[in-house]
């Protein structure tokens, strides 16, 4: 029997129930949608990361307090701190860098006439923008003089910008408010742009020691000595940024007179080693999205399986006519295969074309950039057609082995 | 094996067929130790109460079904010894089935009914539909061959059943009660179609009925009984189709 002439005997059955074939790919549609859709997004998501990490400057190194080993059981618990004393230590004596950035951060109330937001503040010194790649957009950057003096200055990211000073294009030398205390505006960030889930541009940057002394107060405070929440480090190129980290390791350790065995009571990330690890982990994320949407591929599947065998006991006189008419067991399994296959992979195509749809309205959404894949589709595609083999390979076996004396005698 | 067709030869021959089915504790003998004959161009009916086992006869004839024991013999073919596949090659090449019910595709026309049989064959696509053409033709259906079955009488549809089982040239035509669900004179009318077939083309047909009338248009009658044959008679002076009345033949 000629392939062709199956196909559309196949195509007009499933015209014939044309609600109950539109039923029975519903699983598959979804499913196949569902795997490229999710793929498209992990996709775009790892890659926004990505070249997110990459504008940073892969030479940097951040210096965070905090073990990476448990405490021995038992052992009285104490918390580690990185202090201001231990950013002085690194300036002097730290080779090979191009920057150095000591930070604290805090979370605060910015007001500005009715608009107020929950944005971060983070006490910096002069070098902070440099190494963390901003740029002024307007007005002037934090220098040492607004430090000494503990001058109520304010850097905003653009965002910040946008979100106190909708009506006002140049906010430079106007006044917000920072839990209640008045900072002056001198200048306005140029815009990272955002591309994934933190906004960069959203942030408000005041002299370290304004922040010390009006702002973070108590909480910036331990053991008598001024705490930091990051230090940043930019190595002055790619070559030194491993001999740049043992340094740090090596002035840290002596800072904080840890013993040989102690562990460290800091860590350092280095931008390519997050990088890495963030792409690992969003595409081990993507990964596990299509295995989810596959799941309902093989939800999907059942569902042809189920309905395929309905048809074949509807249908149990016309394969005992088409076996007395001379129809071999080869030919009734292969009608029906073709049956399941012609239904899978109609889903996959309207599945594939749904994925694809909803890719681009949430990448027309600009809520994230998404990639559909040639391997995303290759691989839900095939996946619905094996799924299609797999579950029709019952039924249609269980058609082909029908007795025609049996098969023509019911009713 | 190619000698069958040279000598005059029985184109049946069954020996002690026996078929039981066994439906949990019991056995139901439908067909015990049946023997007979039938020549090329033979035109027989098979007559018999309700369950003497005639349409069991007619499946295992049809090889739609194999005996439980005794031999069968087709064209030279031993078909108690065929596999599922073989069996299927003989349906396709030797035998036309006609049902009581039409048995038509739905939402098919005529022609692509006709067409199902030589589906499973090797034919062209044109000469498939040529042979199908001329098998309508034949059967008085030039004229119908884009319809549906819905969109045919009884009688139509029965002789698109019939132009399918002609479609293959088979050596035999069965056909189980084909004239059961046709009012008397349609079944006439089917009747005068398998005469003419018979006495046109040399058809060899066997049809079951358990309507005399219709039966007498043979020209041989065996008759079932619990499964036995019971009497195996040659009918001297067939009935014509349409010429006869059913009153008269009744005398
Ligand atoms: N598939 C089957 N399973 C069990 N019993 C059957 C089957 N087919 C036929 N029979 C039995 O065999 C006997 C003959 O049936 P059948 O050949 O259909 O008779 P007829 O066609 O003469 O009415 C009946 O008793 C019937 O119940
Ligand atoms: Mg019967």
């Amino acid at each position: 029997m000629l392939i062709s002439q199956n196909i559309l005997t196949a195509l007009r059955g499933l015209m014939a129930n044309k609600l109950r074939s539109a039923l029975t790919i519903l699983g598959i549609v979804i499913g196949v949608a569902a795997v490229v859709a999710l793929m498209a997004i992990g996709n775009g998501a790892t890659s926004s990361i990505t070249s997110r990490i990459a504008s940073n400057g892969s030479n940097m190194l951040n210096i965070q307090a905090g073990r990476s080993q448990r405490p021995v059981a038992g052992a009285p618990y104490t918390p580690a701190y990185l202090y201001y004393a231990d950013y002085e230590s690194l300036a002097r004596t730290l080779t090979d860098i191009a920057g150095i950035a000591p930070a604290y951060q805090g979370r605060f109330t910015v007001t500005q006439g009715i608009n107020s937001s929950s944005t971060s503040v983070t006490g910096v010194t002069e070098d902070y923008l440099k190494v963390n790649n901003y740029e002024i957009a307007n007005g002037r950057a934090i220098n040492a003089n607004d430090r000494t003096k503990q001058n109520d200055v304010a850097l905003i990211g653009a965002t910040t910008a946008t979100d106190l000073f909708p009506n006002t294009p140049d906010p430079v030398g106007m006044e917000i408010r920072i839990n209640n205390i008045n900072f002056t505006v001198i200048g306005v960030l140029k815009s990272k742009g955002s591309t994934g889930f933190t906004n960069q541009d959203d942030l408000v940057l005041i002299p370290l020691e304004t922040g010390y002394s009006r702002l973070y107060c108590a909480n910036a405070s331990q053991n008598g000595q001024k705490v930091l929440n990051v230090i940043a480090v930019s190595a002055s190129s790619a070559d030194t940024v491993d001999s740049v980290s043992s340094q740090i390791t090596f002035i840290l350790r002596h800072q904080h007179h840890l013993k040989l065995a102690d562990a460290d009571d800091f860590r350092i990330s280095n931008q390519a080693q997050l990088l890495s690890t963030l792409s690992g982990v969003t595409s081990t994320l993507t990964t596990f999205l299509g295995a989810i949407a596959a799941l309902s591929l093989l939800v999907g599947g059942i569902g042809i399986m189920n309905i395929t065998l309905v048809s074949v006991s509807e249908r149990t006189r016309e394969i005992g006519l088409r076996k007395a008419v001379g129809a071999r067991k080869d030919h009734i399994l292969f009608q029906f295969l073709v049956e399941t296959m012609t239904l899978s992979i109609t889903g996959g195509v309207i599945g594939i074309l749904l994925g694809a749809g909803i890719a681009e309205v949430v990448t027309l959404l600009k809520l994230i950039t998404a990639q559909v894949t040639f391997s995303s589709v290759m691989l839900s595609f095939s996946f619905a057609v094996a799924i299609g083999l797999f579950f029709g390979i019952y039924p249609a076996y269980r058609a082909a082995n029908l007795e025609p004396m049996e098969a023509l005698r019911s009713e | 094996m190619d000698n069958q067709s040279d000598a005059p030869h029985a184109l049946i021959q069954v020996v002690d067929l026996t078929k039981i089915f066994y439906m949990g504790e019991n056995e139901v003998h439908a067909l015990d130790r049946v023997n007979f004959i039938v020549q090329k161009g033979e035109m027989l009916a098979i007559m018999g109460p309700s369950g003497s086992g005639k349409s069991t006869l007619m499946s295992i004839i049809g090889c739609l079904d194999v005996p439980t024991s005794g031999s069968y013999i087709l064209d030279g073919l031993p078909v108690e010894k065929m596999n599922d596949t073989q069996l299927a090659d003989v349906r396709s090449k030797k035998i036309g089935f006609v049902f009581q019910q039409f048995n038509l595709l739905a939402r098919t026309s005529a022609l692509e009914n006709v067409l199902l049989p030589l589906s499973y064959t090797n034919k062209n696509r044109r000469a498939a539909r040529d042979k199908a053409m001329q098998a309508l033709e034949l059967v008085g259906l030039k004229d119908r061959v884009k319809h549906h079955p819905n969109e045919l009488s009884g009688g139509q549809q029965q002789r698109v059943a019939i132009a399918r089982a002609l479609v293959n040239d088979p050596a035999i035509l069965i056909a189980d009660e084909p004239t059961g669900a046709l009012d008397s004179k349609t079944g006439e009318e089917i009747m005068g179609l398998f005469q003419s077939l018979h006495k046109d083309i040399g058809q060899t047909v066997i049809m079951v009925t358990h309507d005399s009338f219709i039966a007498r248009h043979t020209d041989r009658i065996l008759r079932l009984a619990d499964g036995h044959i019971i009497t195996d008679a040659v009918n001297l002076n067939p009935l014509k189709a349409g010429e006869a009345r059913r009153s008269d033949a009744e005398m």
